[in-house]
């Protein structure tokens, strides 16, 4: 399918393979990008999009292969090979200076100068909002990056690449943080070089996405390419054939049990911003046994800082938190895991792993007390059984668990976070975006796994700015907006557009953008 | 391609990770290097005597560098223990020939076991006045223990006024004779303070694998958010670790002025550098998360040995700095290459299994 010319074609791997240490992540995939075109990348996690990428930025070097542009054999050894030769690229995992201002993260590298004068600040913060603008950021180029949420971060990694002047860009899910009207203006933006004759790859797990705007599909499945044509030959079902093997499933199988007693309830919780005003507003709510709860938002609506005020990350959080109606007097993460709670944070990388440990060390580091004899001796044997039961449960890919994490696909990780919030065997578990980043296959398996849990009678509380998942998941579903708790409604009396409308409240006036 | 492509014409996979062995082994194989090269060069080297003495030196750097790998492993540093094992030699001093002077005209003294454990209290003390500084102060490793280090060099000189504490044999009448066993003490023909240091990185190479606060050390190293969000009580982790330092340092003052039977207020300067350098040649990452304490004791023998039979060959010590010091950084070049070449390796099986 999809034979085009071959003289559009731009860059091209051949034959190129990349092991990382515990798991080969590209077998000699062949991958065609065209000029003018959004060439799209689909696969599940850990199928090697972002591995296929890395090389193309220059960021990692295939282990065997030959990469070809404009017909002529090229090396990318480093990102500077990669840029020199108008490659530009967005990671999925930000890769931003958080103590640097967005104007010097733009212009990292190539800052303005006047001559020996040093660096011209006020004309890189001019052009910086140059480009934001026509992003419709609405942020200021020179705030702090580590000020603005992660949504923003994104929007500030996109208008670094598009300020490069690029021939080939590459965006690796930038719309995982990004809200429905972020998104569209991002579509512009690459309509916009589309027809300047940049060649845009694509990866996302949004698949009506894809379908959107793309040009040519390339599908990936276990490091290798399962299928390749144009976007308006195939419809989702043949993608998800491609990806899977097999036709999509319906990933929220309803598993009807009744609910217990209440097992959590939240009292006026609040959390004053530093910037002034509440990111948690006077939030009350409470979460059954076995129930599901799924808290809908948009970017900023103080969904993960509820979590975090749950689990005690911020020691001057005011409410009240009661499990099984008596009050939590513990204030610190430490003794309210100890009392059942349990949170899979939204940003795997910074919160969830420890890179430098190995994939056992990791499972069962929120739970080495389980394991102790004596008071203080760690039982091997003991802790050794726990880790298989949960990467057997959880159908964790480790070929070896001594292995570093790192050595793990996304979704792999995202998995190890999660079985080792699970294994401090808690009564709630809060799951901030448990879907972020995730593929279809992975999200089904996520999706079955809350649902088993809360078969089992766990009370699970997640966020999500996916309608269709907030939909199909919860028994209820609250809507947060500007950190207050809109509406909390049964699934049976809830419909899209009162959610919609709901987390819109009090988002009017979200640019920040004069200060 | 690239630049892998080369090695693995050059390096078939099995030399490839025999080299990667020989890279692994590098401390080790330092140590063995070292002593056969002053077996050789040096005269007596290998007498049973200078064996136990240069022990007995290195054991002095391993005790402190034990200490700081943990230290280290959490992503801190600690440059007040060469300041605290002068201050613990001088208070024992003072405690054994002085006592305490009660107010109402007494004078208490101790024997030397309650001297002993008096010390390490103390050097236990200091290390959790660092702990409180870097965890509830949020003052940055460095300048805390920077910090410290002046104020323990400054009280130990105030404690006799820069005088040397001399004659630490005790009277018989008071209680407190036999200080000297720490330092010249034998047990089963061995230095007691070998065996001290046996029982010290036992324990904590014990620790280190299978108590969760041990574990602890490492995640807080690696990533400590990650740990905090884990239910990790990260302060009370890095208390423990400048708390641990601290005991080792107050270890080696004993030690020290037991061995001298004198205690100056100077001893110990520069030894905090000793036991990084230890801990770094024994492959603990200053940037924390990773080192074992099986690697921290080679590295104090490898630098010990190599001070002691620099002085033997009888080079200047100028020239010993300048050798102690390119070891030190052809240990940690080392280190990278290995690093590197152990990714290359696996990778190249790995893709060629496909």
């Amino acid at each position: 399918m999809g034979q085009t010319e071959n003289d559009d074609i731009i860059l091209e791997l051949r034959d190129v393979t990349k092991a990382y240490s515990g798991i080969v992540a590209l077998k000699k995939a062949d991958l065609k990008l065209r000029r003018g075109a959004v060439n799209v990348l689909v696969g599940e996690n850990g199928a090697g999009k972002s591995t296929m990428m890395r090389i193309i930025a220059g960021v990692e070097r295939p282990t065997l292969g030959e990469i070809w542009m404009d017909g002529q054999r090229i090396q990318l050894a480093s990102p500077t090979d990669a840029v020199r030769h108008g490659i530009g690229i967005v990671f999925q995992e930000l890769n931003l200076f958080g103590n640097l201002t967005v104007a010097e993260n733009i212009f990292a590298t190539r800052e303005l100068t006047r001559g020996l004068f040093g660096i011209d600040h006020k004309a890189q913060v001019t052009k910086a909002n140059e480009f934001l603008d026509r992003l419709e950021a609405g942020i200021a180029a020179d705030t702090l990056v580590e000020d603005l949420p992660i949504g923003q971060q994104q929007l500030v990694e996109i208008a670094r690449a598009v300020s490069l002047d690029t021939r080939i860009l590459i965006l690796d899910e930038p719309t995982s943080a990004l809200s429905a009207a972020e998104v569209d203006v991002l579509f512009r933006v690459i309509a916009e070089l589309k027809a300047q004759g940049v060649a845009i790859v694509y990866i996302s797990h949004r698949l009506e996405e894809l379908m959107r705007i793309g040009d040519y599909i390339t599908v990936l499945k276990d490091g290798q390419i399962t299928g390749n044509a144009k976007v308006r030959d195939v419809d989702t079902a043949w993608i998800v054939r491609s990806m899977i093997g097999s036709d999509a499933k319906d990933f929220a199988k309803d598993v009807s049990h009744t609910l217990g007693d209440e097992v959590i309830r939240l009292e006026d919780i609040s959390l004053a911003r530093a910037s002034g005003g509440l990111a948690v507003d006077h939030v009350s709510l409470s979460v059954r046994k076995g129930e599901i709860l799924g808290i809908y938002g948009l970017m900023g609506a103080g969904r993960s800082e509820l979590f975090e005020c749950i689990i005690g990350r911020h020691s001057h959080s005011k409410g009240r938190i009661y499990i099984d109606s008596k009050e939590l007097l513990a204030r610190d993460p430490t003794g309210r895991i100890a009392h059942g709670i349990a949170l899979i944070p939204e940003d795997r990388q910074r919160e969830g792993l420890v890179q430098c440990l190995s994939i056992a060390e990791n499972l069962s580091l929120a739970s080495l007390g389980q394991f102790v004899r004596f008071g203080f001796h760690i039982d091997r044997a003991l802790e050794g059984e726990a880790i298989a039961n949960a990467i057997r449960s959880l159908s964790i890919k480790a070929r070896n668990p001594a292995f570093e994490v790192t050595s793990m696909s996304g979704g792999n990780q995202q998995k190890v976070v999660i079985g080792k919030a699970l294994m401090t065997g808690p009564k709630v578990l809060l799951m901030d975006e448990p879907s972020r980043g995730i593929d279809v296959g992975a999200k089904a398996d996520v999706f079955r796994t809350m649902r088993k849990l809360a078969g089992e009678g766990l009370a699970i509380l997640f966020s999500t700015s996916d309608l269709d998942e907030v939909m199909a998941l919860s028994d209820r579903i609250a809507v947060m907006s500007s950190g207050r708790l809109v509406c909390v409604m049964d699934r049976a009396d809830a419909s899209e557009d009162i959610i919609v409308k709901a987390s819109s409240e009090g988002h009017k006036t979200k640019r920040m953008h004069a200060r | 391609m690239t630049t892998a492509t080369p090695m693995a014409t050059a390096l078939p996979s099995s030399s490839g990770s025999l080299l990667l062995t020989v890279m692994k082994l590098r401390t080790f194989i330092a140590l063995i290097a070292v002593i056969i090269f002053f077996s050789i060069f040096a005269p007596n080297f290998l007498s049973t005597a200078n064996m136990i003495l240069m022990s007995k030196h290195a054991t002095q750097n391993a005790f402190l560098a034990i200490g700081m790998t943990f230290v280290i492993v959490t992503g801190g540093i600690d440059l007040s223990v060469g300041s605290i094992v002068g201050l613990c030699g001088m208070i024992a001093g003072g405690l054994i020939l002085n006592g305490i002077d009660l107010p109402m005209g007494y004078t208490v003294y101790f024997n030397i076991l309650e001297v002993a454990i008096m010390v390490t209290v103390v050097g236990i003390a200091i290390g959790a006045l660092n702990g409180l500084l870097i965890t509830r102060l949020n003052v940055a490793p460095f300048i805390a223990t920077l910090g410290m280090l002046y104020v323990a060099r400054g009280a130990a000189l105030l404690f006799s006024d820069g005088q040397t504490l001399p004659n630490l044999a005790g009277k018989p009448e008071l209680g407190n004779t036999g200080y000297a066993i720490f330092g010249s003490g034998t047990l089963l023909g061995i230095p007691v303070s070998i065996w001290m240091l046996v029982v010290v990185a036992l324990g904590a190479a014990y620790f280190a694998r299978f108590v969760p606060l041990g574990r602890h050390i490492f995640a807080v190293g690696g990533n400590e958010r990650a740990s905090r969000m884990s239910g990790i009580r990260v302060d009370r982790v890095k208390m423990f670790v400048y708390m641990f330092s601290g005991f080792c340092a107050a270890l080696v003052g004993l030690v020290i002025s037991s061995e001298l039977m004198a205690a100056h207020p100077a001893t110990g300067t520069n030894l905090e550098l000793n036991a990084i350098a230890a801990a770094v040649l024994g492959g603990t990452s200053m940037s924390g998360g990773r080192g074992t304490i099986g690697g921290t004791i080679v590295g104090a023998f490898v630098i010990g040995i190599l001070s002691d039979g620099l002085v033997m060959m009888g080079v200047s010590s100028f020239w010993q700095m300048v050798i102690k010091g390119l070891v030190i950084i052809i240990a940690v070049v080392v280190d990278q290459a290995q690093r590197k070449l152990q990714a290359r390796v696996t990778l190249m099986q790995m893709a060629k299994q496909g």
